[in-house]
């Protein structure tokens, strides 16, 4: 016990701010992992909304006559949901008026309820699971296609482009599973037949079993739904095997890690889905980029950036409709904003998923990931 | 037909591999009566190791053939476990050889996170690619069944180990000591046997099996990863127990027959349970078969007392 | 009680009063100390009696009767399960808190008889290898029962778990008195506070009984247990399945605490963690224990708050990062706690069991 309360100590000296004088500071709370494996998508979500406060303090907000200093308080949760809540009921202690996070689905979903109870808004850039904007909290959303909406476009590319019989691999986590159940629905809905179904874990190494089973059903396409370290050496062992099929994975495969992985077993029946536009293809996706390059010391877009600036964002224009930042007389508003944002329309519907979220199917050519 | 042979051929190989790793628990429990939790742990350092050293090859002697380049690989990766199997021994669990059974089998646990977390810290949480040294494509396909030719040496080599294994412990001194000091401590000490020695030694040749060990699992699969080790090990014990604990011949039968359980579980689990239950279920055979073998037939297959051991 | 105060440096001893009332208040408090900080760390406490809970459980298996036991998340699980099914929306169905928590109890006591049968005979080694299996099996047929009939919802776990509800009264809303209101985190604390005291009493008259002395008898050398007519089968099944109901209650606390469950929260590390809780704090002695927990839990809290800006300021960034370092101490109090201190922080002094046991070196 003594360790802790010093250990209380020290922090309370970091934590203590110094508000300006004339503006009145308004605190917006990022939730991602920050450190870890996964610290560098964390890290940028917390620097696309950090983009997104900054544009608009630069911009200069006035809420109900008093000018808004916009700031930001970054939260690690570890990807691990029991941090999550412990983070989400620190975000809620703090008095942010609007949180802009997780990554994880499984920290979103457990840290939804406390954000909820303390009736702060949340909106999270990365979170897939449709499970999410399906709790009936009226103040969470998200800015990112949600895994339905990916589900379906790759059951819909691979039913549609690139054979009827399909075998589906998941890994058994809540997105392999998940994502797997809406891709079945999508290639039976869009005219093929779904061949066979196999499982393995997130840790595994060794497909070869499942694989041979696979073989024996004699698919023209397989669909991997896991992530990357687990899609490189099935590639691999898909080659082993003597199997012809193509291949499609989403976002989780949908990285430059699985070419790494896969070595010479990827080529062009490779193909992966991404949830949202490639950089490029966004509306205001090039100035994004180089802006974000000149901001933080040439580090490269990831993935969220956009879509983190564009829920930040979403929420200081719901914030301007309702003249303001207090979470119960803006909230409302979110669910009516409507403004183009970097990575398109940002428009919510009634569940609080953007609405007309955009998948983009890629395939491996020259070495890479090209956007079909 | 062929599909069935295949699930054989996949069967044959992971259970090689499963040998491999087994025959290391098997010496050290043969000889201790320990479970080195961090067996498995070994085989990843092994693995990194070797992916290590590969990196420097490329870098200082970039036309080296592959085969050399294995060779050195091994060369370094195999002295690297040994002398952390040693230090294993030498620092964590001589020092409780007389304590109560608890008390080592924690130490191995602690020992076995400690050395996935310090692999963590030095090669990160990434998966790492392996390069193809012995070659991984399909050679022609004899009646339908695919093989590599790095599968076909992980065959070899594990039967080649236990081969060795085997002459290294009916045929020499150091053997002899071996089978001594694992029927009783004190009366081997008694016979002159320096025991201390012989424990240290078992630990060393176990940790250069590992390292074998990883690098073909590596060299397989095309990765390596500070969590490898893990779940290889653990079923590794398994494939021990069925076999017969502290019987070499035991590890490598446990280890194919194990193998083969798995791969044609997955294969056939859903026929065989009318659609009940299918290859999600792949990772419990090992625990089931474990839980069945110890409680039905504590002995294993090839039989050595065993749960008068404990 | 005694054994705690008795174990405070310097004050324990000298005034045992100052030192009984002090720590009693130090309890009654912590919750607000800790709110003064923020609610976060209200919830890290109450997280720390839930696992004050499991490892009292647990201890029962390992420090009183010896067996060891990898497998303990299981229980853990079955109770946080069956709170799940029990009061949820997943089959529709919300029993009162006084229905299911005894159920989960006796489902997770029953599910340590099925594991204790089979595993009677085995000892020692083969005994943590087999529970370990029992563990990961129950988690893979968690992660795994969707399909044909949707169980246990497979991965994705089940949400909007019922909160704990006493006589109508909702912990999990803020409670208000007049003006006065206590946020649901203080009114968890205390529950879970009356559990961990509940159970502390229980345990301890089970340790001092002839069932506890049965168990000091067996883990110390079980061949004379037997010459003696300690029936050593019934008091092994008698302390898997005890032990198996602590975490079956513990589970279900945390299903309501929580609200979500799914298989991952169940997976081989939670058995190791609080295994190390035990271990940490001294098998076999119910104060160490529940120091053990406390320490563990708050430690990973600390080091996020320590660790990080320590390093970044004299690194300029983050080297370790909390989650690594916890593990790395997590894996470094398993070693050293077993080759130099065997007993634990805090050694057992309670008559029927004796630390030195466990360090002496056998012949």
């Amino acid at each position: 016990m003594k360790k802790s309360v010093l250990a209380l100590a020290v922090m309370g000296f970091g934590a203590a701010g110094i508000a300006h004088a004339q503006e009145v500071v308004v605190k917006l709370g990022v939730a991602a992992p920050l450190t870890g494996a996964q610290s560098h998508l964390g890290k940028d979500i917390e620097n696309g909304a950090r983009m997104a406060i900054e544009d608009y303090n630069a911009k200069g907000v006035t809420l109900d006559g008093k000018k808004v200093k916009f700031e930001l308080m970054p939260e690690d949760d570890q990807a691990d949901p029991r941090t999550a809540t412990t983070v989400a009921q620190r975000l809620s202690d703090a008095g942010v008026k609007g949180v802009i996070g997780h990554l994880n689905s499984g920290a979103s979903i457990p840290s939804s309820r406390i954000y909820d109870q303390a009736g702060i808004p949340m909106i999270s850039p990365a979170s897939t699971n449709p499970k999410l904007t399906q709790q009936s909290f009226k103040l969470v959303y998200r800015t990112i296609a949600n895994d339905v909406q990916q589900g379906l476009a790759i059951g819909k590319y691979a039913a549609g482009h690139l054979g009827k019989k399909v075998a589906i691999i998941d890994d058994r986590t809540a997105y392999g599973q998940g994502l797997a159940d809406e891709v079945e629905k999508a290639v039976k809905a869009g005219g093929g037949t779904v061949v066979g179904r196999e499982f393995t874990t997130d840790k595994a190494t060794d497909f070869m079993a499942i694989l041979t089973k696979v073989k024996s059903k004699s698919p023209e396409v397989v669909v991997y739904s896991g992530m990357d370290s687990q899609a490189g050496p099935m590639l691999r062992q898909i080659k082993q095997l003597g199997i012809g099929a193509k291949f499609i994975t989403g976002d989780g495969g949908c990285t430059a890690e699985i070419i790494k992985l896969a070595g010479d077993a990827i080529g062009e029946t490779a193909y992966c889905t991404q949830p949202g536009l490639p950089l490029d293809m966004m509306p205001g996706g090039k100035g994004f980029t180089e802006r974000y390059k000149k901001r933080f010391n040439n580090s490269e877009v990831q993935i969220y950036a956009p879509y983190a600036y564009d829920a930040a964002s979403a929420i200081i224009e719901a914030m301007k409709s309702a003249g303001s930042a207090d979470p119960a007389k803006y909230g409302p508003a979110i669910a009516k904003v409507n403004f183009p944002g970097v990575s398109g329309k940002v428009v919510f519907d009634a569940k609080g998923d953007i609405k007309d979220g955009a998948v983009t199917v890629y395939q491996f050519k020259g070495g890479q990931w090209v956007a079909q | 037909m062929d599909i069935l042979l295949q699930q054989i051929v996949n069967g044959l190989v992971v259970g090689s591999v499963y040998a491999l790793i087994a025959l290391g628990y098997t010496m050290v429990y043969g000889i201790l009566g320990l479970i080195n939790f961090a067996h498995g742990e070994v085989l990843m350092i092994g693995a990194l190791t070797a992916l290590q050293t590969l990196g420097v090859l490329e870098r200082i002697a970039p036309d080296l053939g592959p085969l050399a380049q294995l060779a050195i690989a091994l060369g370094v990766a195999v002295p690297v476990c040994m002398t952390l199997g040693f230090l294993m021994e030498r620092l964590a669990y001589r020092r409780l050889r007389n304590a109560p059974r608890l008390a080592p089998l924690i130490t191995a646990i602690g020992v076995s996170f400690l050395l996935q977390t310090v692999a963590m810290i030095l090669w990160g949480r990434n998966y790492h690619t392996f390069p193809q040294l012995i070659p991984t494509t399909p050679l022609e396909p004899v009646s339908g069944v695919f093989i590599t030719p790095v599968q076909i040496t992980i065959v070899v080599v594990s039967a080649l180990m236990m081969a060795g294994l085997l002459v290294l412990v009916n045929r020499t001194r150091l053997g002899r000591a071996m089978r001594a000091t694992a029927e009783n401590h004190r009366v081997a000490s008694l016979m002159g046997v320096d025991v201390n020695a012989i424990i240290g030694a078992t630990f060393v040749i176990g940790a250069g099996l590992a390292a074998v060990a990883g690098v073909m699992f590596a060299s397989n699969y095309g990765i390596a990863h500070y969590a490898m080790g893990f779940l290889p090990g653990l079923k590794a014990f398994t494939a021990a127990v069925l076999g017969g604990i502290g019987n070499l011949g035991g590890a490598m039968l446990g280890g194919i027959v194990l193998g083969l359980v798995e791969s044609l579980g997955a294969g056939y689990i859903e026929h065989l349970s009318f659609g009940f239950l299918n290859s999600s279920y792949q990772d419990i055979f090992a625990f089931i078969i474990l839980g069945l073998v110890l409680i039905f037939r504590p002995t294993g297959l090839l039989g050595e007392r065993v749960s008068d051991r404990a | 009680m005694n054994d705690l105060v008795a174990s405070i440096p310097f004050l324990g001893k000298r005034h045992p009063a100052v030192a009984r009332w002090g720590t009693l208040a130090l309890i009654i408090l912590a919750p607000i100390l800790a709110g003064y900080f923020g609610r976060t760390w209200i919830r890290v406490l109450d997280f720390a009696l839930l696992y004050m809970l499991l490892a009292l459980g647990l201890n029962l298996v390992v420090g009183f009767a010896g067996l060891l036991d990898l497998g303990y998340i299981a229980f853990y699980a079955v109770g946080a399960y069956t709170w799940a099914f029990l009061a949820s929306p997943h089959f529709e169905l919300h029993w009162p808190i006084w229905a299911i928590l005894p159920l989960g109890a006796g489902f997770a006591a029953l599910a340590g008889i099925i594991l204790g049968f089979p595993v009677l005979r085995l000892r020692g080694d083969y005994l943590a290898i087999v529970t370990l299996g029992f563990g990961e099996i129950v988690r893979i047929f968690l992660n795994n029962l969707n399909y044909p009939v949707n169980i246990t919802n497979g991965p994705q776990g089940i949400n909007g778990l019922d909160p704990l509800v006493l006589f109508g009264w909702d912990l999990s809303r803020t409670l208000r008195l007049g003006d006065f209101q206590i946020h649901s985190l203080y009114l968890y604390y205390y529950f879970f506070l009356l559990c961990v005291a509940g159970a502390v009493i229980l345990i301890h008259r089970l340790q001092i009984s002839r069932i506890g002395r049965a168990w000091a008898a067996m883990r110390d050398d079980e061949l004379a247990a037997k010459a003696i007519g300690i029936d050593t089968r019934a008091m092994k099944l008698l302390a898997f399945s005890l032990g198996a109901t602590f975490g079956g209650v513990a589970g279900g606390l945390f299903g309501a605490f929580q609200g979500f469950v799914s298989p991952e929260s169940f997976s081989l590390m939670e058995s190791i963690a609080v295994l190390t809780m035990v271990v940490f704090g001294g098998m076999g002695n119910i104060v160490g224990v529940i120091v053990g927990a406390l320490a563990l839990t708050f430690l990973p809290e600390i080091l996020r708050h320590v660790a990080v800006p320590l390093q970044q300021t004299l690194f300029g960034h983050v080297i370790l990062d909390p989650e690594v370092l916890r593990m790395l101490l997590l894996a470094l109090a398993m070693i050293f706690m077993m080759l130099w201190k065997p007993a634990g922080l805090v050694p057992a002094q309670a008559r029927y069991s004796r630390p030195g046991l466990l360090a002496r070196e056998r012949p």
